[in-house]
């Protein structure tokens, strides 16, 4: 960046980066606003809608200053700076001719737009356009075009920026969305009439500045001056994207991505985005008891008292499993609650994941979900990167597209959007990596940063500390763990995980782990289980033990209960979640639990109340004090430590010499919009799962 | 009197056909004559002569040839150069390079080669316009004599040079005339103008170092070298040396192509050549000198105007692609000008703003003042509009579509007067133009 160039702004001299665009310099040097459409940091620079146009002094035209870079203008003949205007009276022309442009096809139906009030084209045109058009002709028509169940279309509006077609093509890795036809007759279309088959396609909802493609979920159902805002953490997979809240009077109307660069960019999952209509759905609003065989409702104080008696029976016949959407609050209070009561039988890995006791650094993603790019030679073992953590598929594809990356695959071989060499299916072929010197092999020998991805699906089998055996041995030999760079990246898929695995919430001295803590409740040993937001494991194994099921939705965990206890959905409580880099992010309480429901550390700490042990602490304050005193590492909010400490970090501890099986590796996520309670209430998430199916969705006649 | 072109001072001696088109009647035309010599003088000496030579390029915006080949990074790194030649001849009005490609393919080649070679590249694209199917199959046919003779592939005529030379056939987009949509076009893409910067001379074809020129352009270049840059600069005002082909179509008793010098005067142009505007010279209303895109220009300056660059810029018109289309007074230039601005709505690519929405905008304000049912008003707005479009653009269709308006406007703000008062009286607004 040392690369400066002397440039002339508005009258005021500057000096300002040589490969900044010319927009860039107006706006971060001079401070200058300068209106745009087609123009988006994240995608490549279209340069089509003609709405940043400047006058730069000499040229017999004005400039797209999207599209100009400051090293491309030449200094004066006098040898003074070139001068920029951004605020000329041709300036202002060139935007009012733009505008009227944009508008003489463009139907004024501002007051049905579900874009209004927060629309590019109606601000932009308030502020730069002429006050009347002197368009006399008949306005153009466009076909509405099918974009799936989340993509509601409403062409007519289209200004033809191409957000959308940049979007699909180079960062979703799915070419379903182009511009057809030329002229005034262009359009775009999904060409065949499909649904998108990206789990990205909600965000050009975001990029479209008109309201041309707009939320099918939330068609009508609020203006966005009436909505409530709270920026939060998704919880629907482990990468933490940042989201906003929307909601109007106790309901969610809508989740938007909000910008965190080192983690989500500006994007967000379909089904972080589309899950909401599932918080309003198969809610447990309050506390339940089953007698009899059947569930009915009952009061908070008689449903604890159940509780509390069956958890003070032996320690060694209650357990405790924690789900993939706890916040840390809460399963700090549960593990506090167990260890009071002498039970060592909990656990937060509900997949039946082996890892979790050693080094930090064995657990989570070390070169951090921005760090990822700059890897060059990336190896995924038994993962699907783009349907268990899309965001960090799309920095691969990325870095793909940017060239440099080479990409192996053990596993099975799905479409990941970029090409990859597909190296086998089962265990035994990452030490044949070792051997071989061609293709993949040797680029990941011979690579600077060599990266592993490996994924949850590897790390719940019986011969995980084989596998895990086998990654350390390949990593000692490409050197993927060094000072400045760590290249063991586990690509978890459950929100809460990491912070379980930093709170210890894991089997204790002689405790059980999920899959033994479900064998020995088949086999009558295990008498009480509490399962906290459990959904995603076998309950089949649950009849003969007493469930006590805290929760926000009735799901599979609830089927079995005995004793539910209402809990909060994450969109109704504050909290701490750890995402898969090892980052700490607070989730912010957007709306009110519902019924009777209550934030689940304050159902904990009211329980410890009726079995005797009190927990100390009143308030999700004094939680948290505690939480940091004897976890450090949650009170560095937003810190990812990525390759810090990599250089005492011994990977070749990792696992235990043995063989492994022959079974191929199977991937965490399959159905990529049903895996947790929430996607599974949501109708536009069963939507979606059934168009993946390649299930004809029945329409009613209109 | 202005003294004519001679018939030895021609450098397509074949234009009309008359003689064969192959490789042997070619060479006995003087094409392929010396052209290892020439190679053999280095590609900064072909850069130089071509250069001195003051050649402009012959595809419509007449940018000085040798100035975009010297463009070329000087030395070849590790992206390979291309040169593409630009044979999309679209422009209404021109059909001056379908006759080289006819006709005199070899000039076509032979340019190439030496082209080529002066810019370090080792292969050509010809991009041939969709519509020129039998000027497909002649230039194939052409190239495959070069081949087979040596002159071009492998060791181009002996130089030791391999060049490779190939066509590529469009689909009839009259943008992928212009020269980064024809690159998008020829990579397989959409025919869709590039933002410039960067241009092709430093990011082209792939990516790479591309120099795009005229058909023509590249045709006269080995002769030129050959009789010498003095015999090239004897035609035509300074700034506006050599000879050009003329496409002469519209009112003329005899429309045709014709080689001449530059900055012969256009009534000289049309009487000599043409056979003289039908009914003539005062029958003449006005001229389109440089095919559809510039603006048109009344009789009274057809009277004097010379034919060249400088001279009709002068006149708020342009050379354009020298094709030269002539109306007398039968025509109705309201209509005339609205067709080209249907055109201009059809062809535009749509991809930028202005163009796409102002060319549909200003062809209907155009529609309804053929048959003077706008306001007087209007016509003003309309000429805002087309400065609206006017300069805006990614490309220069937007501004191609506005020139033509531009022009009527300019010279015949009485007539679309007149015709709006004749229709708000309910008399005929116009009733000459037969169809």
């Amino acid at each position: 960046m040392s690369d400066l160039r002397k440039l002339n702004i508005d009258g005021t001299e500057y000096e300002v980066p040589a490969d900044y665009t010319l927009m860039q310099a107006c706006e971060e040097a001079a401070g200058a606003e300068i209106p745009r459409f087609c123009y988006h940091e994240r995608l490549s620079v279209a340069g089509n809608c003609r709405m940043c146009l400047v006058e730069w002094v000499g040229a017999p035209k004005p400039q797209a200053s999207c599209a100009l870079q400051v090293k491309d203008l030449r200094p004066n003949r006098d040898g003074t700076p070139a001068n920029i205007r951004t605020n000329s009276e041709t300036v202002k022309k060139a935007r009012e001719g733009v505008m009227e442009f944009l508008l003489i096809n463009h139907p004024l139906d501002c007051p049905i737009c579900d874009q209004g009030g927060e629309c590019d084209l109606q601000d932009q045109a308030m502020a730069y356009g002429r006050d009347a058009s002197r368009f006399e002709e008949n306005k153009r028509a466009v076909d509405d075009k099918h974009m799936g169940p989340l993509v509601n279309t409403i062409m007519t509006r289209c200004i033809q920026c191409t957000r959308c077609v940049r979007f699909v093509t180079e960062v979703a890795g799915v070419e379903e969305i182009g511009l057809a036809s030329r002229g005034e007759d262009a359009e775009i279309t999904t060409y065949l009439e499909q649904s998108l088959t990206s789990e990205l396609s909600g965000n050009v909802i975001d990029l479209c500045p008109v309201g041309a493609l707009t939320s099918k979920p939330y068609a009508f159902n609020a203006r966005p001056w009436e909505l409530d805002h709270v920026e939060s953490i998704d919880v629907m997979d482990a990468v933490g994207s940042n989201i906003r809240v929307d909601s109007r009077r106790g309901a969610v109307l809508r989740i938007m991505p909000t910008i965190n660069d080192a983690v989500n960019e500006e994007w967000i999952t379909d089904k972080a985005r589309f899950n909401w209509d599932g918080l309003a759905r198969q809610r447990l609003d309050k506390p339940y008891i089953r007698e009899n065989g059947k569930l009915r409702a009952a009061g908070w104080d008689e449903a604890l008292a159940v509780v509390a008696e069956k958890l003070s029976g032996e320690p060694e016949s209650i357990a405790a499993i924690a789900g993939d959407l706890c916040d840390a609050e809460s399963m700090k209070a549960l593990k506090d609650l167990m260890e009071s009561l002498g039970v060592k039988n909990i656990d937060c890995r509900q997949d039946g994941m082996t890892i979790g006791q050693g080094a930090r650094q064995s657990y989570i993603f070390n070169s951090t979900i921005d760090g990822i790019e700059d890897a060059d030679a990336v190896l995924i073992i038994g993962a699907n990167p783009r349907l268990e953590a899309s965001l960090v598929n799309t920095r691969l594809r990325k870095a793909w597209i940017a060239g440099g990356m080479e990409i192996g695959l053990i596993g099975d071989p799905e479409d990941l959007t970029y090409e990859y060499e597909h190296l086998g299916t089962k265990p035994s072929d990452i030490a044949s990596i070792a051997k071989s010197t061609k293709g993949f092999a040797k680029a990941f020998k011979a690579a600077k940063n060599p990266a592993i991805i490996l994924g949850a699906g590897a790390l719940n089998r019986a011969d995980t500390d084989q596998i895990l055996k086998a990654v350390s041995g390949l990593a000692k030999k490409v050197n993927l763990v060094r000072e400045g760079w760590n290249g063991l990246n586990i690509l978890h898929t459950a929100a809460s995980r990491v912070a379980g695995l930093d709170m210890g919430f894991l089997p204790g001295e002689g405790g059980l782990g999920t899959i033994e803590i479900l064998d020995a409740a088949q086999q009558g040993a295990m008498k009480t289980v509490f399962l906290m937001g459990a959904d995603e494991l076998d309950t089949s194994k649950l009849q003969n033990a007493f469930v006590i099921y805290q929760g926000s939705h009735g799901d599979a965990g609830a089927h079995v209960a005995d004793v539910i206890l209402p809990g909060a959905a994450y969109s109704e409580k504050d909290g701490l979640y750890v995402n898969l880099e090892g980052r700490v992010q607070m989730g912010t309480r957007a709306v009110a639990p519902k019924g009777e429901a209550k934030e689940d550390w304050a159902i904990i700490r009211a329980l410890s109340g009726h079995v005797n042990r009190v927990l100390p602490y009143d308030n999700l304050g004094e939680l948290r004090e505690k939480l940091f005193a004897d976890h450090p590492t949650f009170a560095g909010l937003g810190y990812a430590p990525g390759a810090s400490g990599a250089e005492d970090f011994d990977i070749s501890a990792m696992g235990e010499s043995g063989k492994v099986s022959a079974a191929p590796f199977e991937n965490a996520v399959i159905d990529f919009y049903m895996t947790n309670p929430i996607l599974r209430a949501s109708d536009v998430m069963a939507e979606c799962s059934a168009l993946k199916d390649g299930d004809q969705v029945q329409e009613a006649a209109e | 009197m202005v003294k004519l072109l001679e018939d030895k001072d021609r450098i397509f001696q074949n234009l009309y056909g008359l003689n064969d088109w192959s490789l042997d009647a070619a060479r006995d035309r003087g094409a392929w004559l010396g052209t290892a010599a020439m190679l053999a003088q280095g590609k900064d000496w072909l850069i130089d002569q071509v250069k001195s030579s003051g050649l402009r390029g012959r595809g419509g915006a007449g940018f000085p040839t040798g100035l975009k080949w010297s463009f070329m990074p000087k030395e070849v790194g590790n992206r390979p150069h291309y040169l593409v030649v630009n044979a999309d001849e679209s422009e209404p009005g021109s059909c001056k390079d379908r006759d080289i490609l006819r006709h005199d393919p070899h000039l076509l080649i032979e340019g190439c080669l030496v082209a080529s070679f002066a810019m370090q590249a080792h292969a050509c694209y010809i991009y041939v316009r969709g519509e020129y199917i039998q000027e497909r199959n002649r230039l194939d046919a052409a190239i495959k004599e070069a081949y087979a003779a040596g002159l071009v592939g492998k060791n181009a005529c002996g130089t030791g040079w391999d060049f490779d030379i190939y066509m590529h056939h469009g689909a009839g987009a009259y943008i992928c005339g212009e020269e980064t949509a024809l690159l998008e076009s020829l990579e397989g893409k959409k025919g869709q103008p590039r933002l410039k910067p960067p241009f092709p001379a430093g990011a082209g074809l792939y990516g790479c170092p591309t120099t795009v020129n005229n058909v023509e352009s590249i045709a006269v270049v080995p002769t030129i070298l050959r009789r010498g840059v003095d015999w090239w600069t004897q035609f035509g005002r300074d700034n506006n040396k050599g000879t050009k082909v003329f496409s002469i179509s519209g009112h003329v008793n005899k429309p045709c192509n014709i080689e001449e010098a530059l900055s012969i005067p256009m009534k000289t142009l049309l009487e000599e050549y043409a056979g003289g505007v039908r009914g003539g010279w005062d029958n003449l209303k006005c001229v389109i000198p440089g095919g559809s895109s510039v603006p048109l220009l009344p009789k009274e300056i057809c009277d004097t105007v010379l034919m060249d660059f400088d001279a009709l810029r002068e006149h708020q018109s342009g050379l354009g692609t020298a094709a030269v289309i002539v109306m007398d007074k039968s025509t109705d230039v309201i209509k005339a000008i609205a067709r080209l601005s249907y055109f201009y709505k059809h062809e535009s690519c749509g991809q930028c703003t202005p163009c796409r929405e102002g060319t549909g905008w200003m062809w209907r304000v155009m529609e309804r003042m053929v048959k003077g049912e706008a306001e007087t008003s209007e016509i003003d707005m309309l000429l805002e509009v087309s400065k609206q479009v006017e300069g805006h653009t990614i490309c220069a269709l937007g501004d191609a579509a506005a020139w033509p308006i531009q022009g009527l406007i300019r010279h015949f703000r009485h007539e679309i007067e007149e015709r709006i008062d004749n229709y708000r009286a309910n008399k005929p607004v116009f009733v000459q133009a037969a169809e």
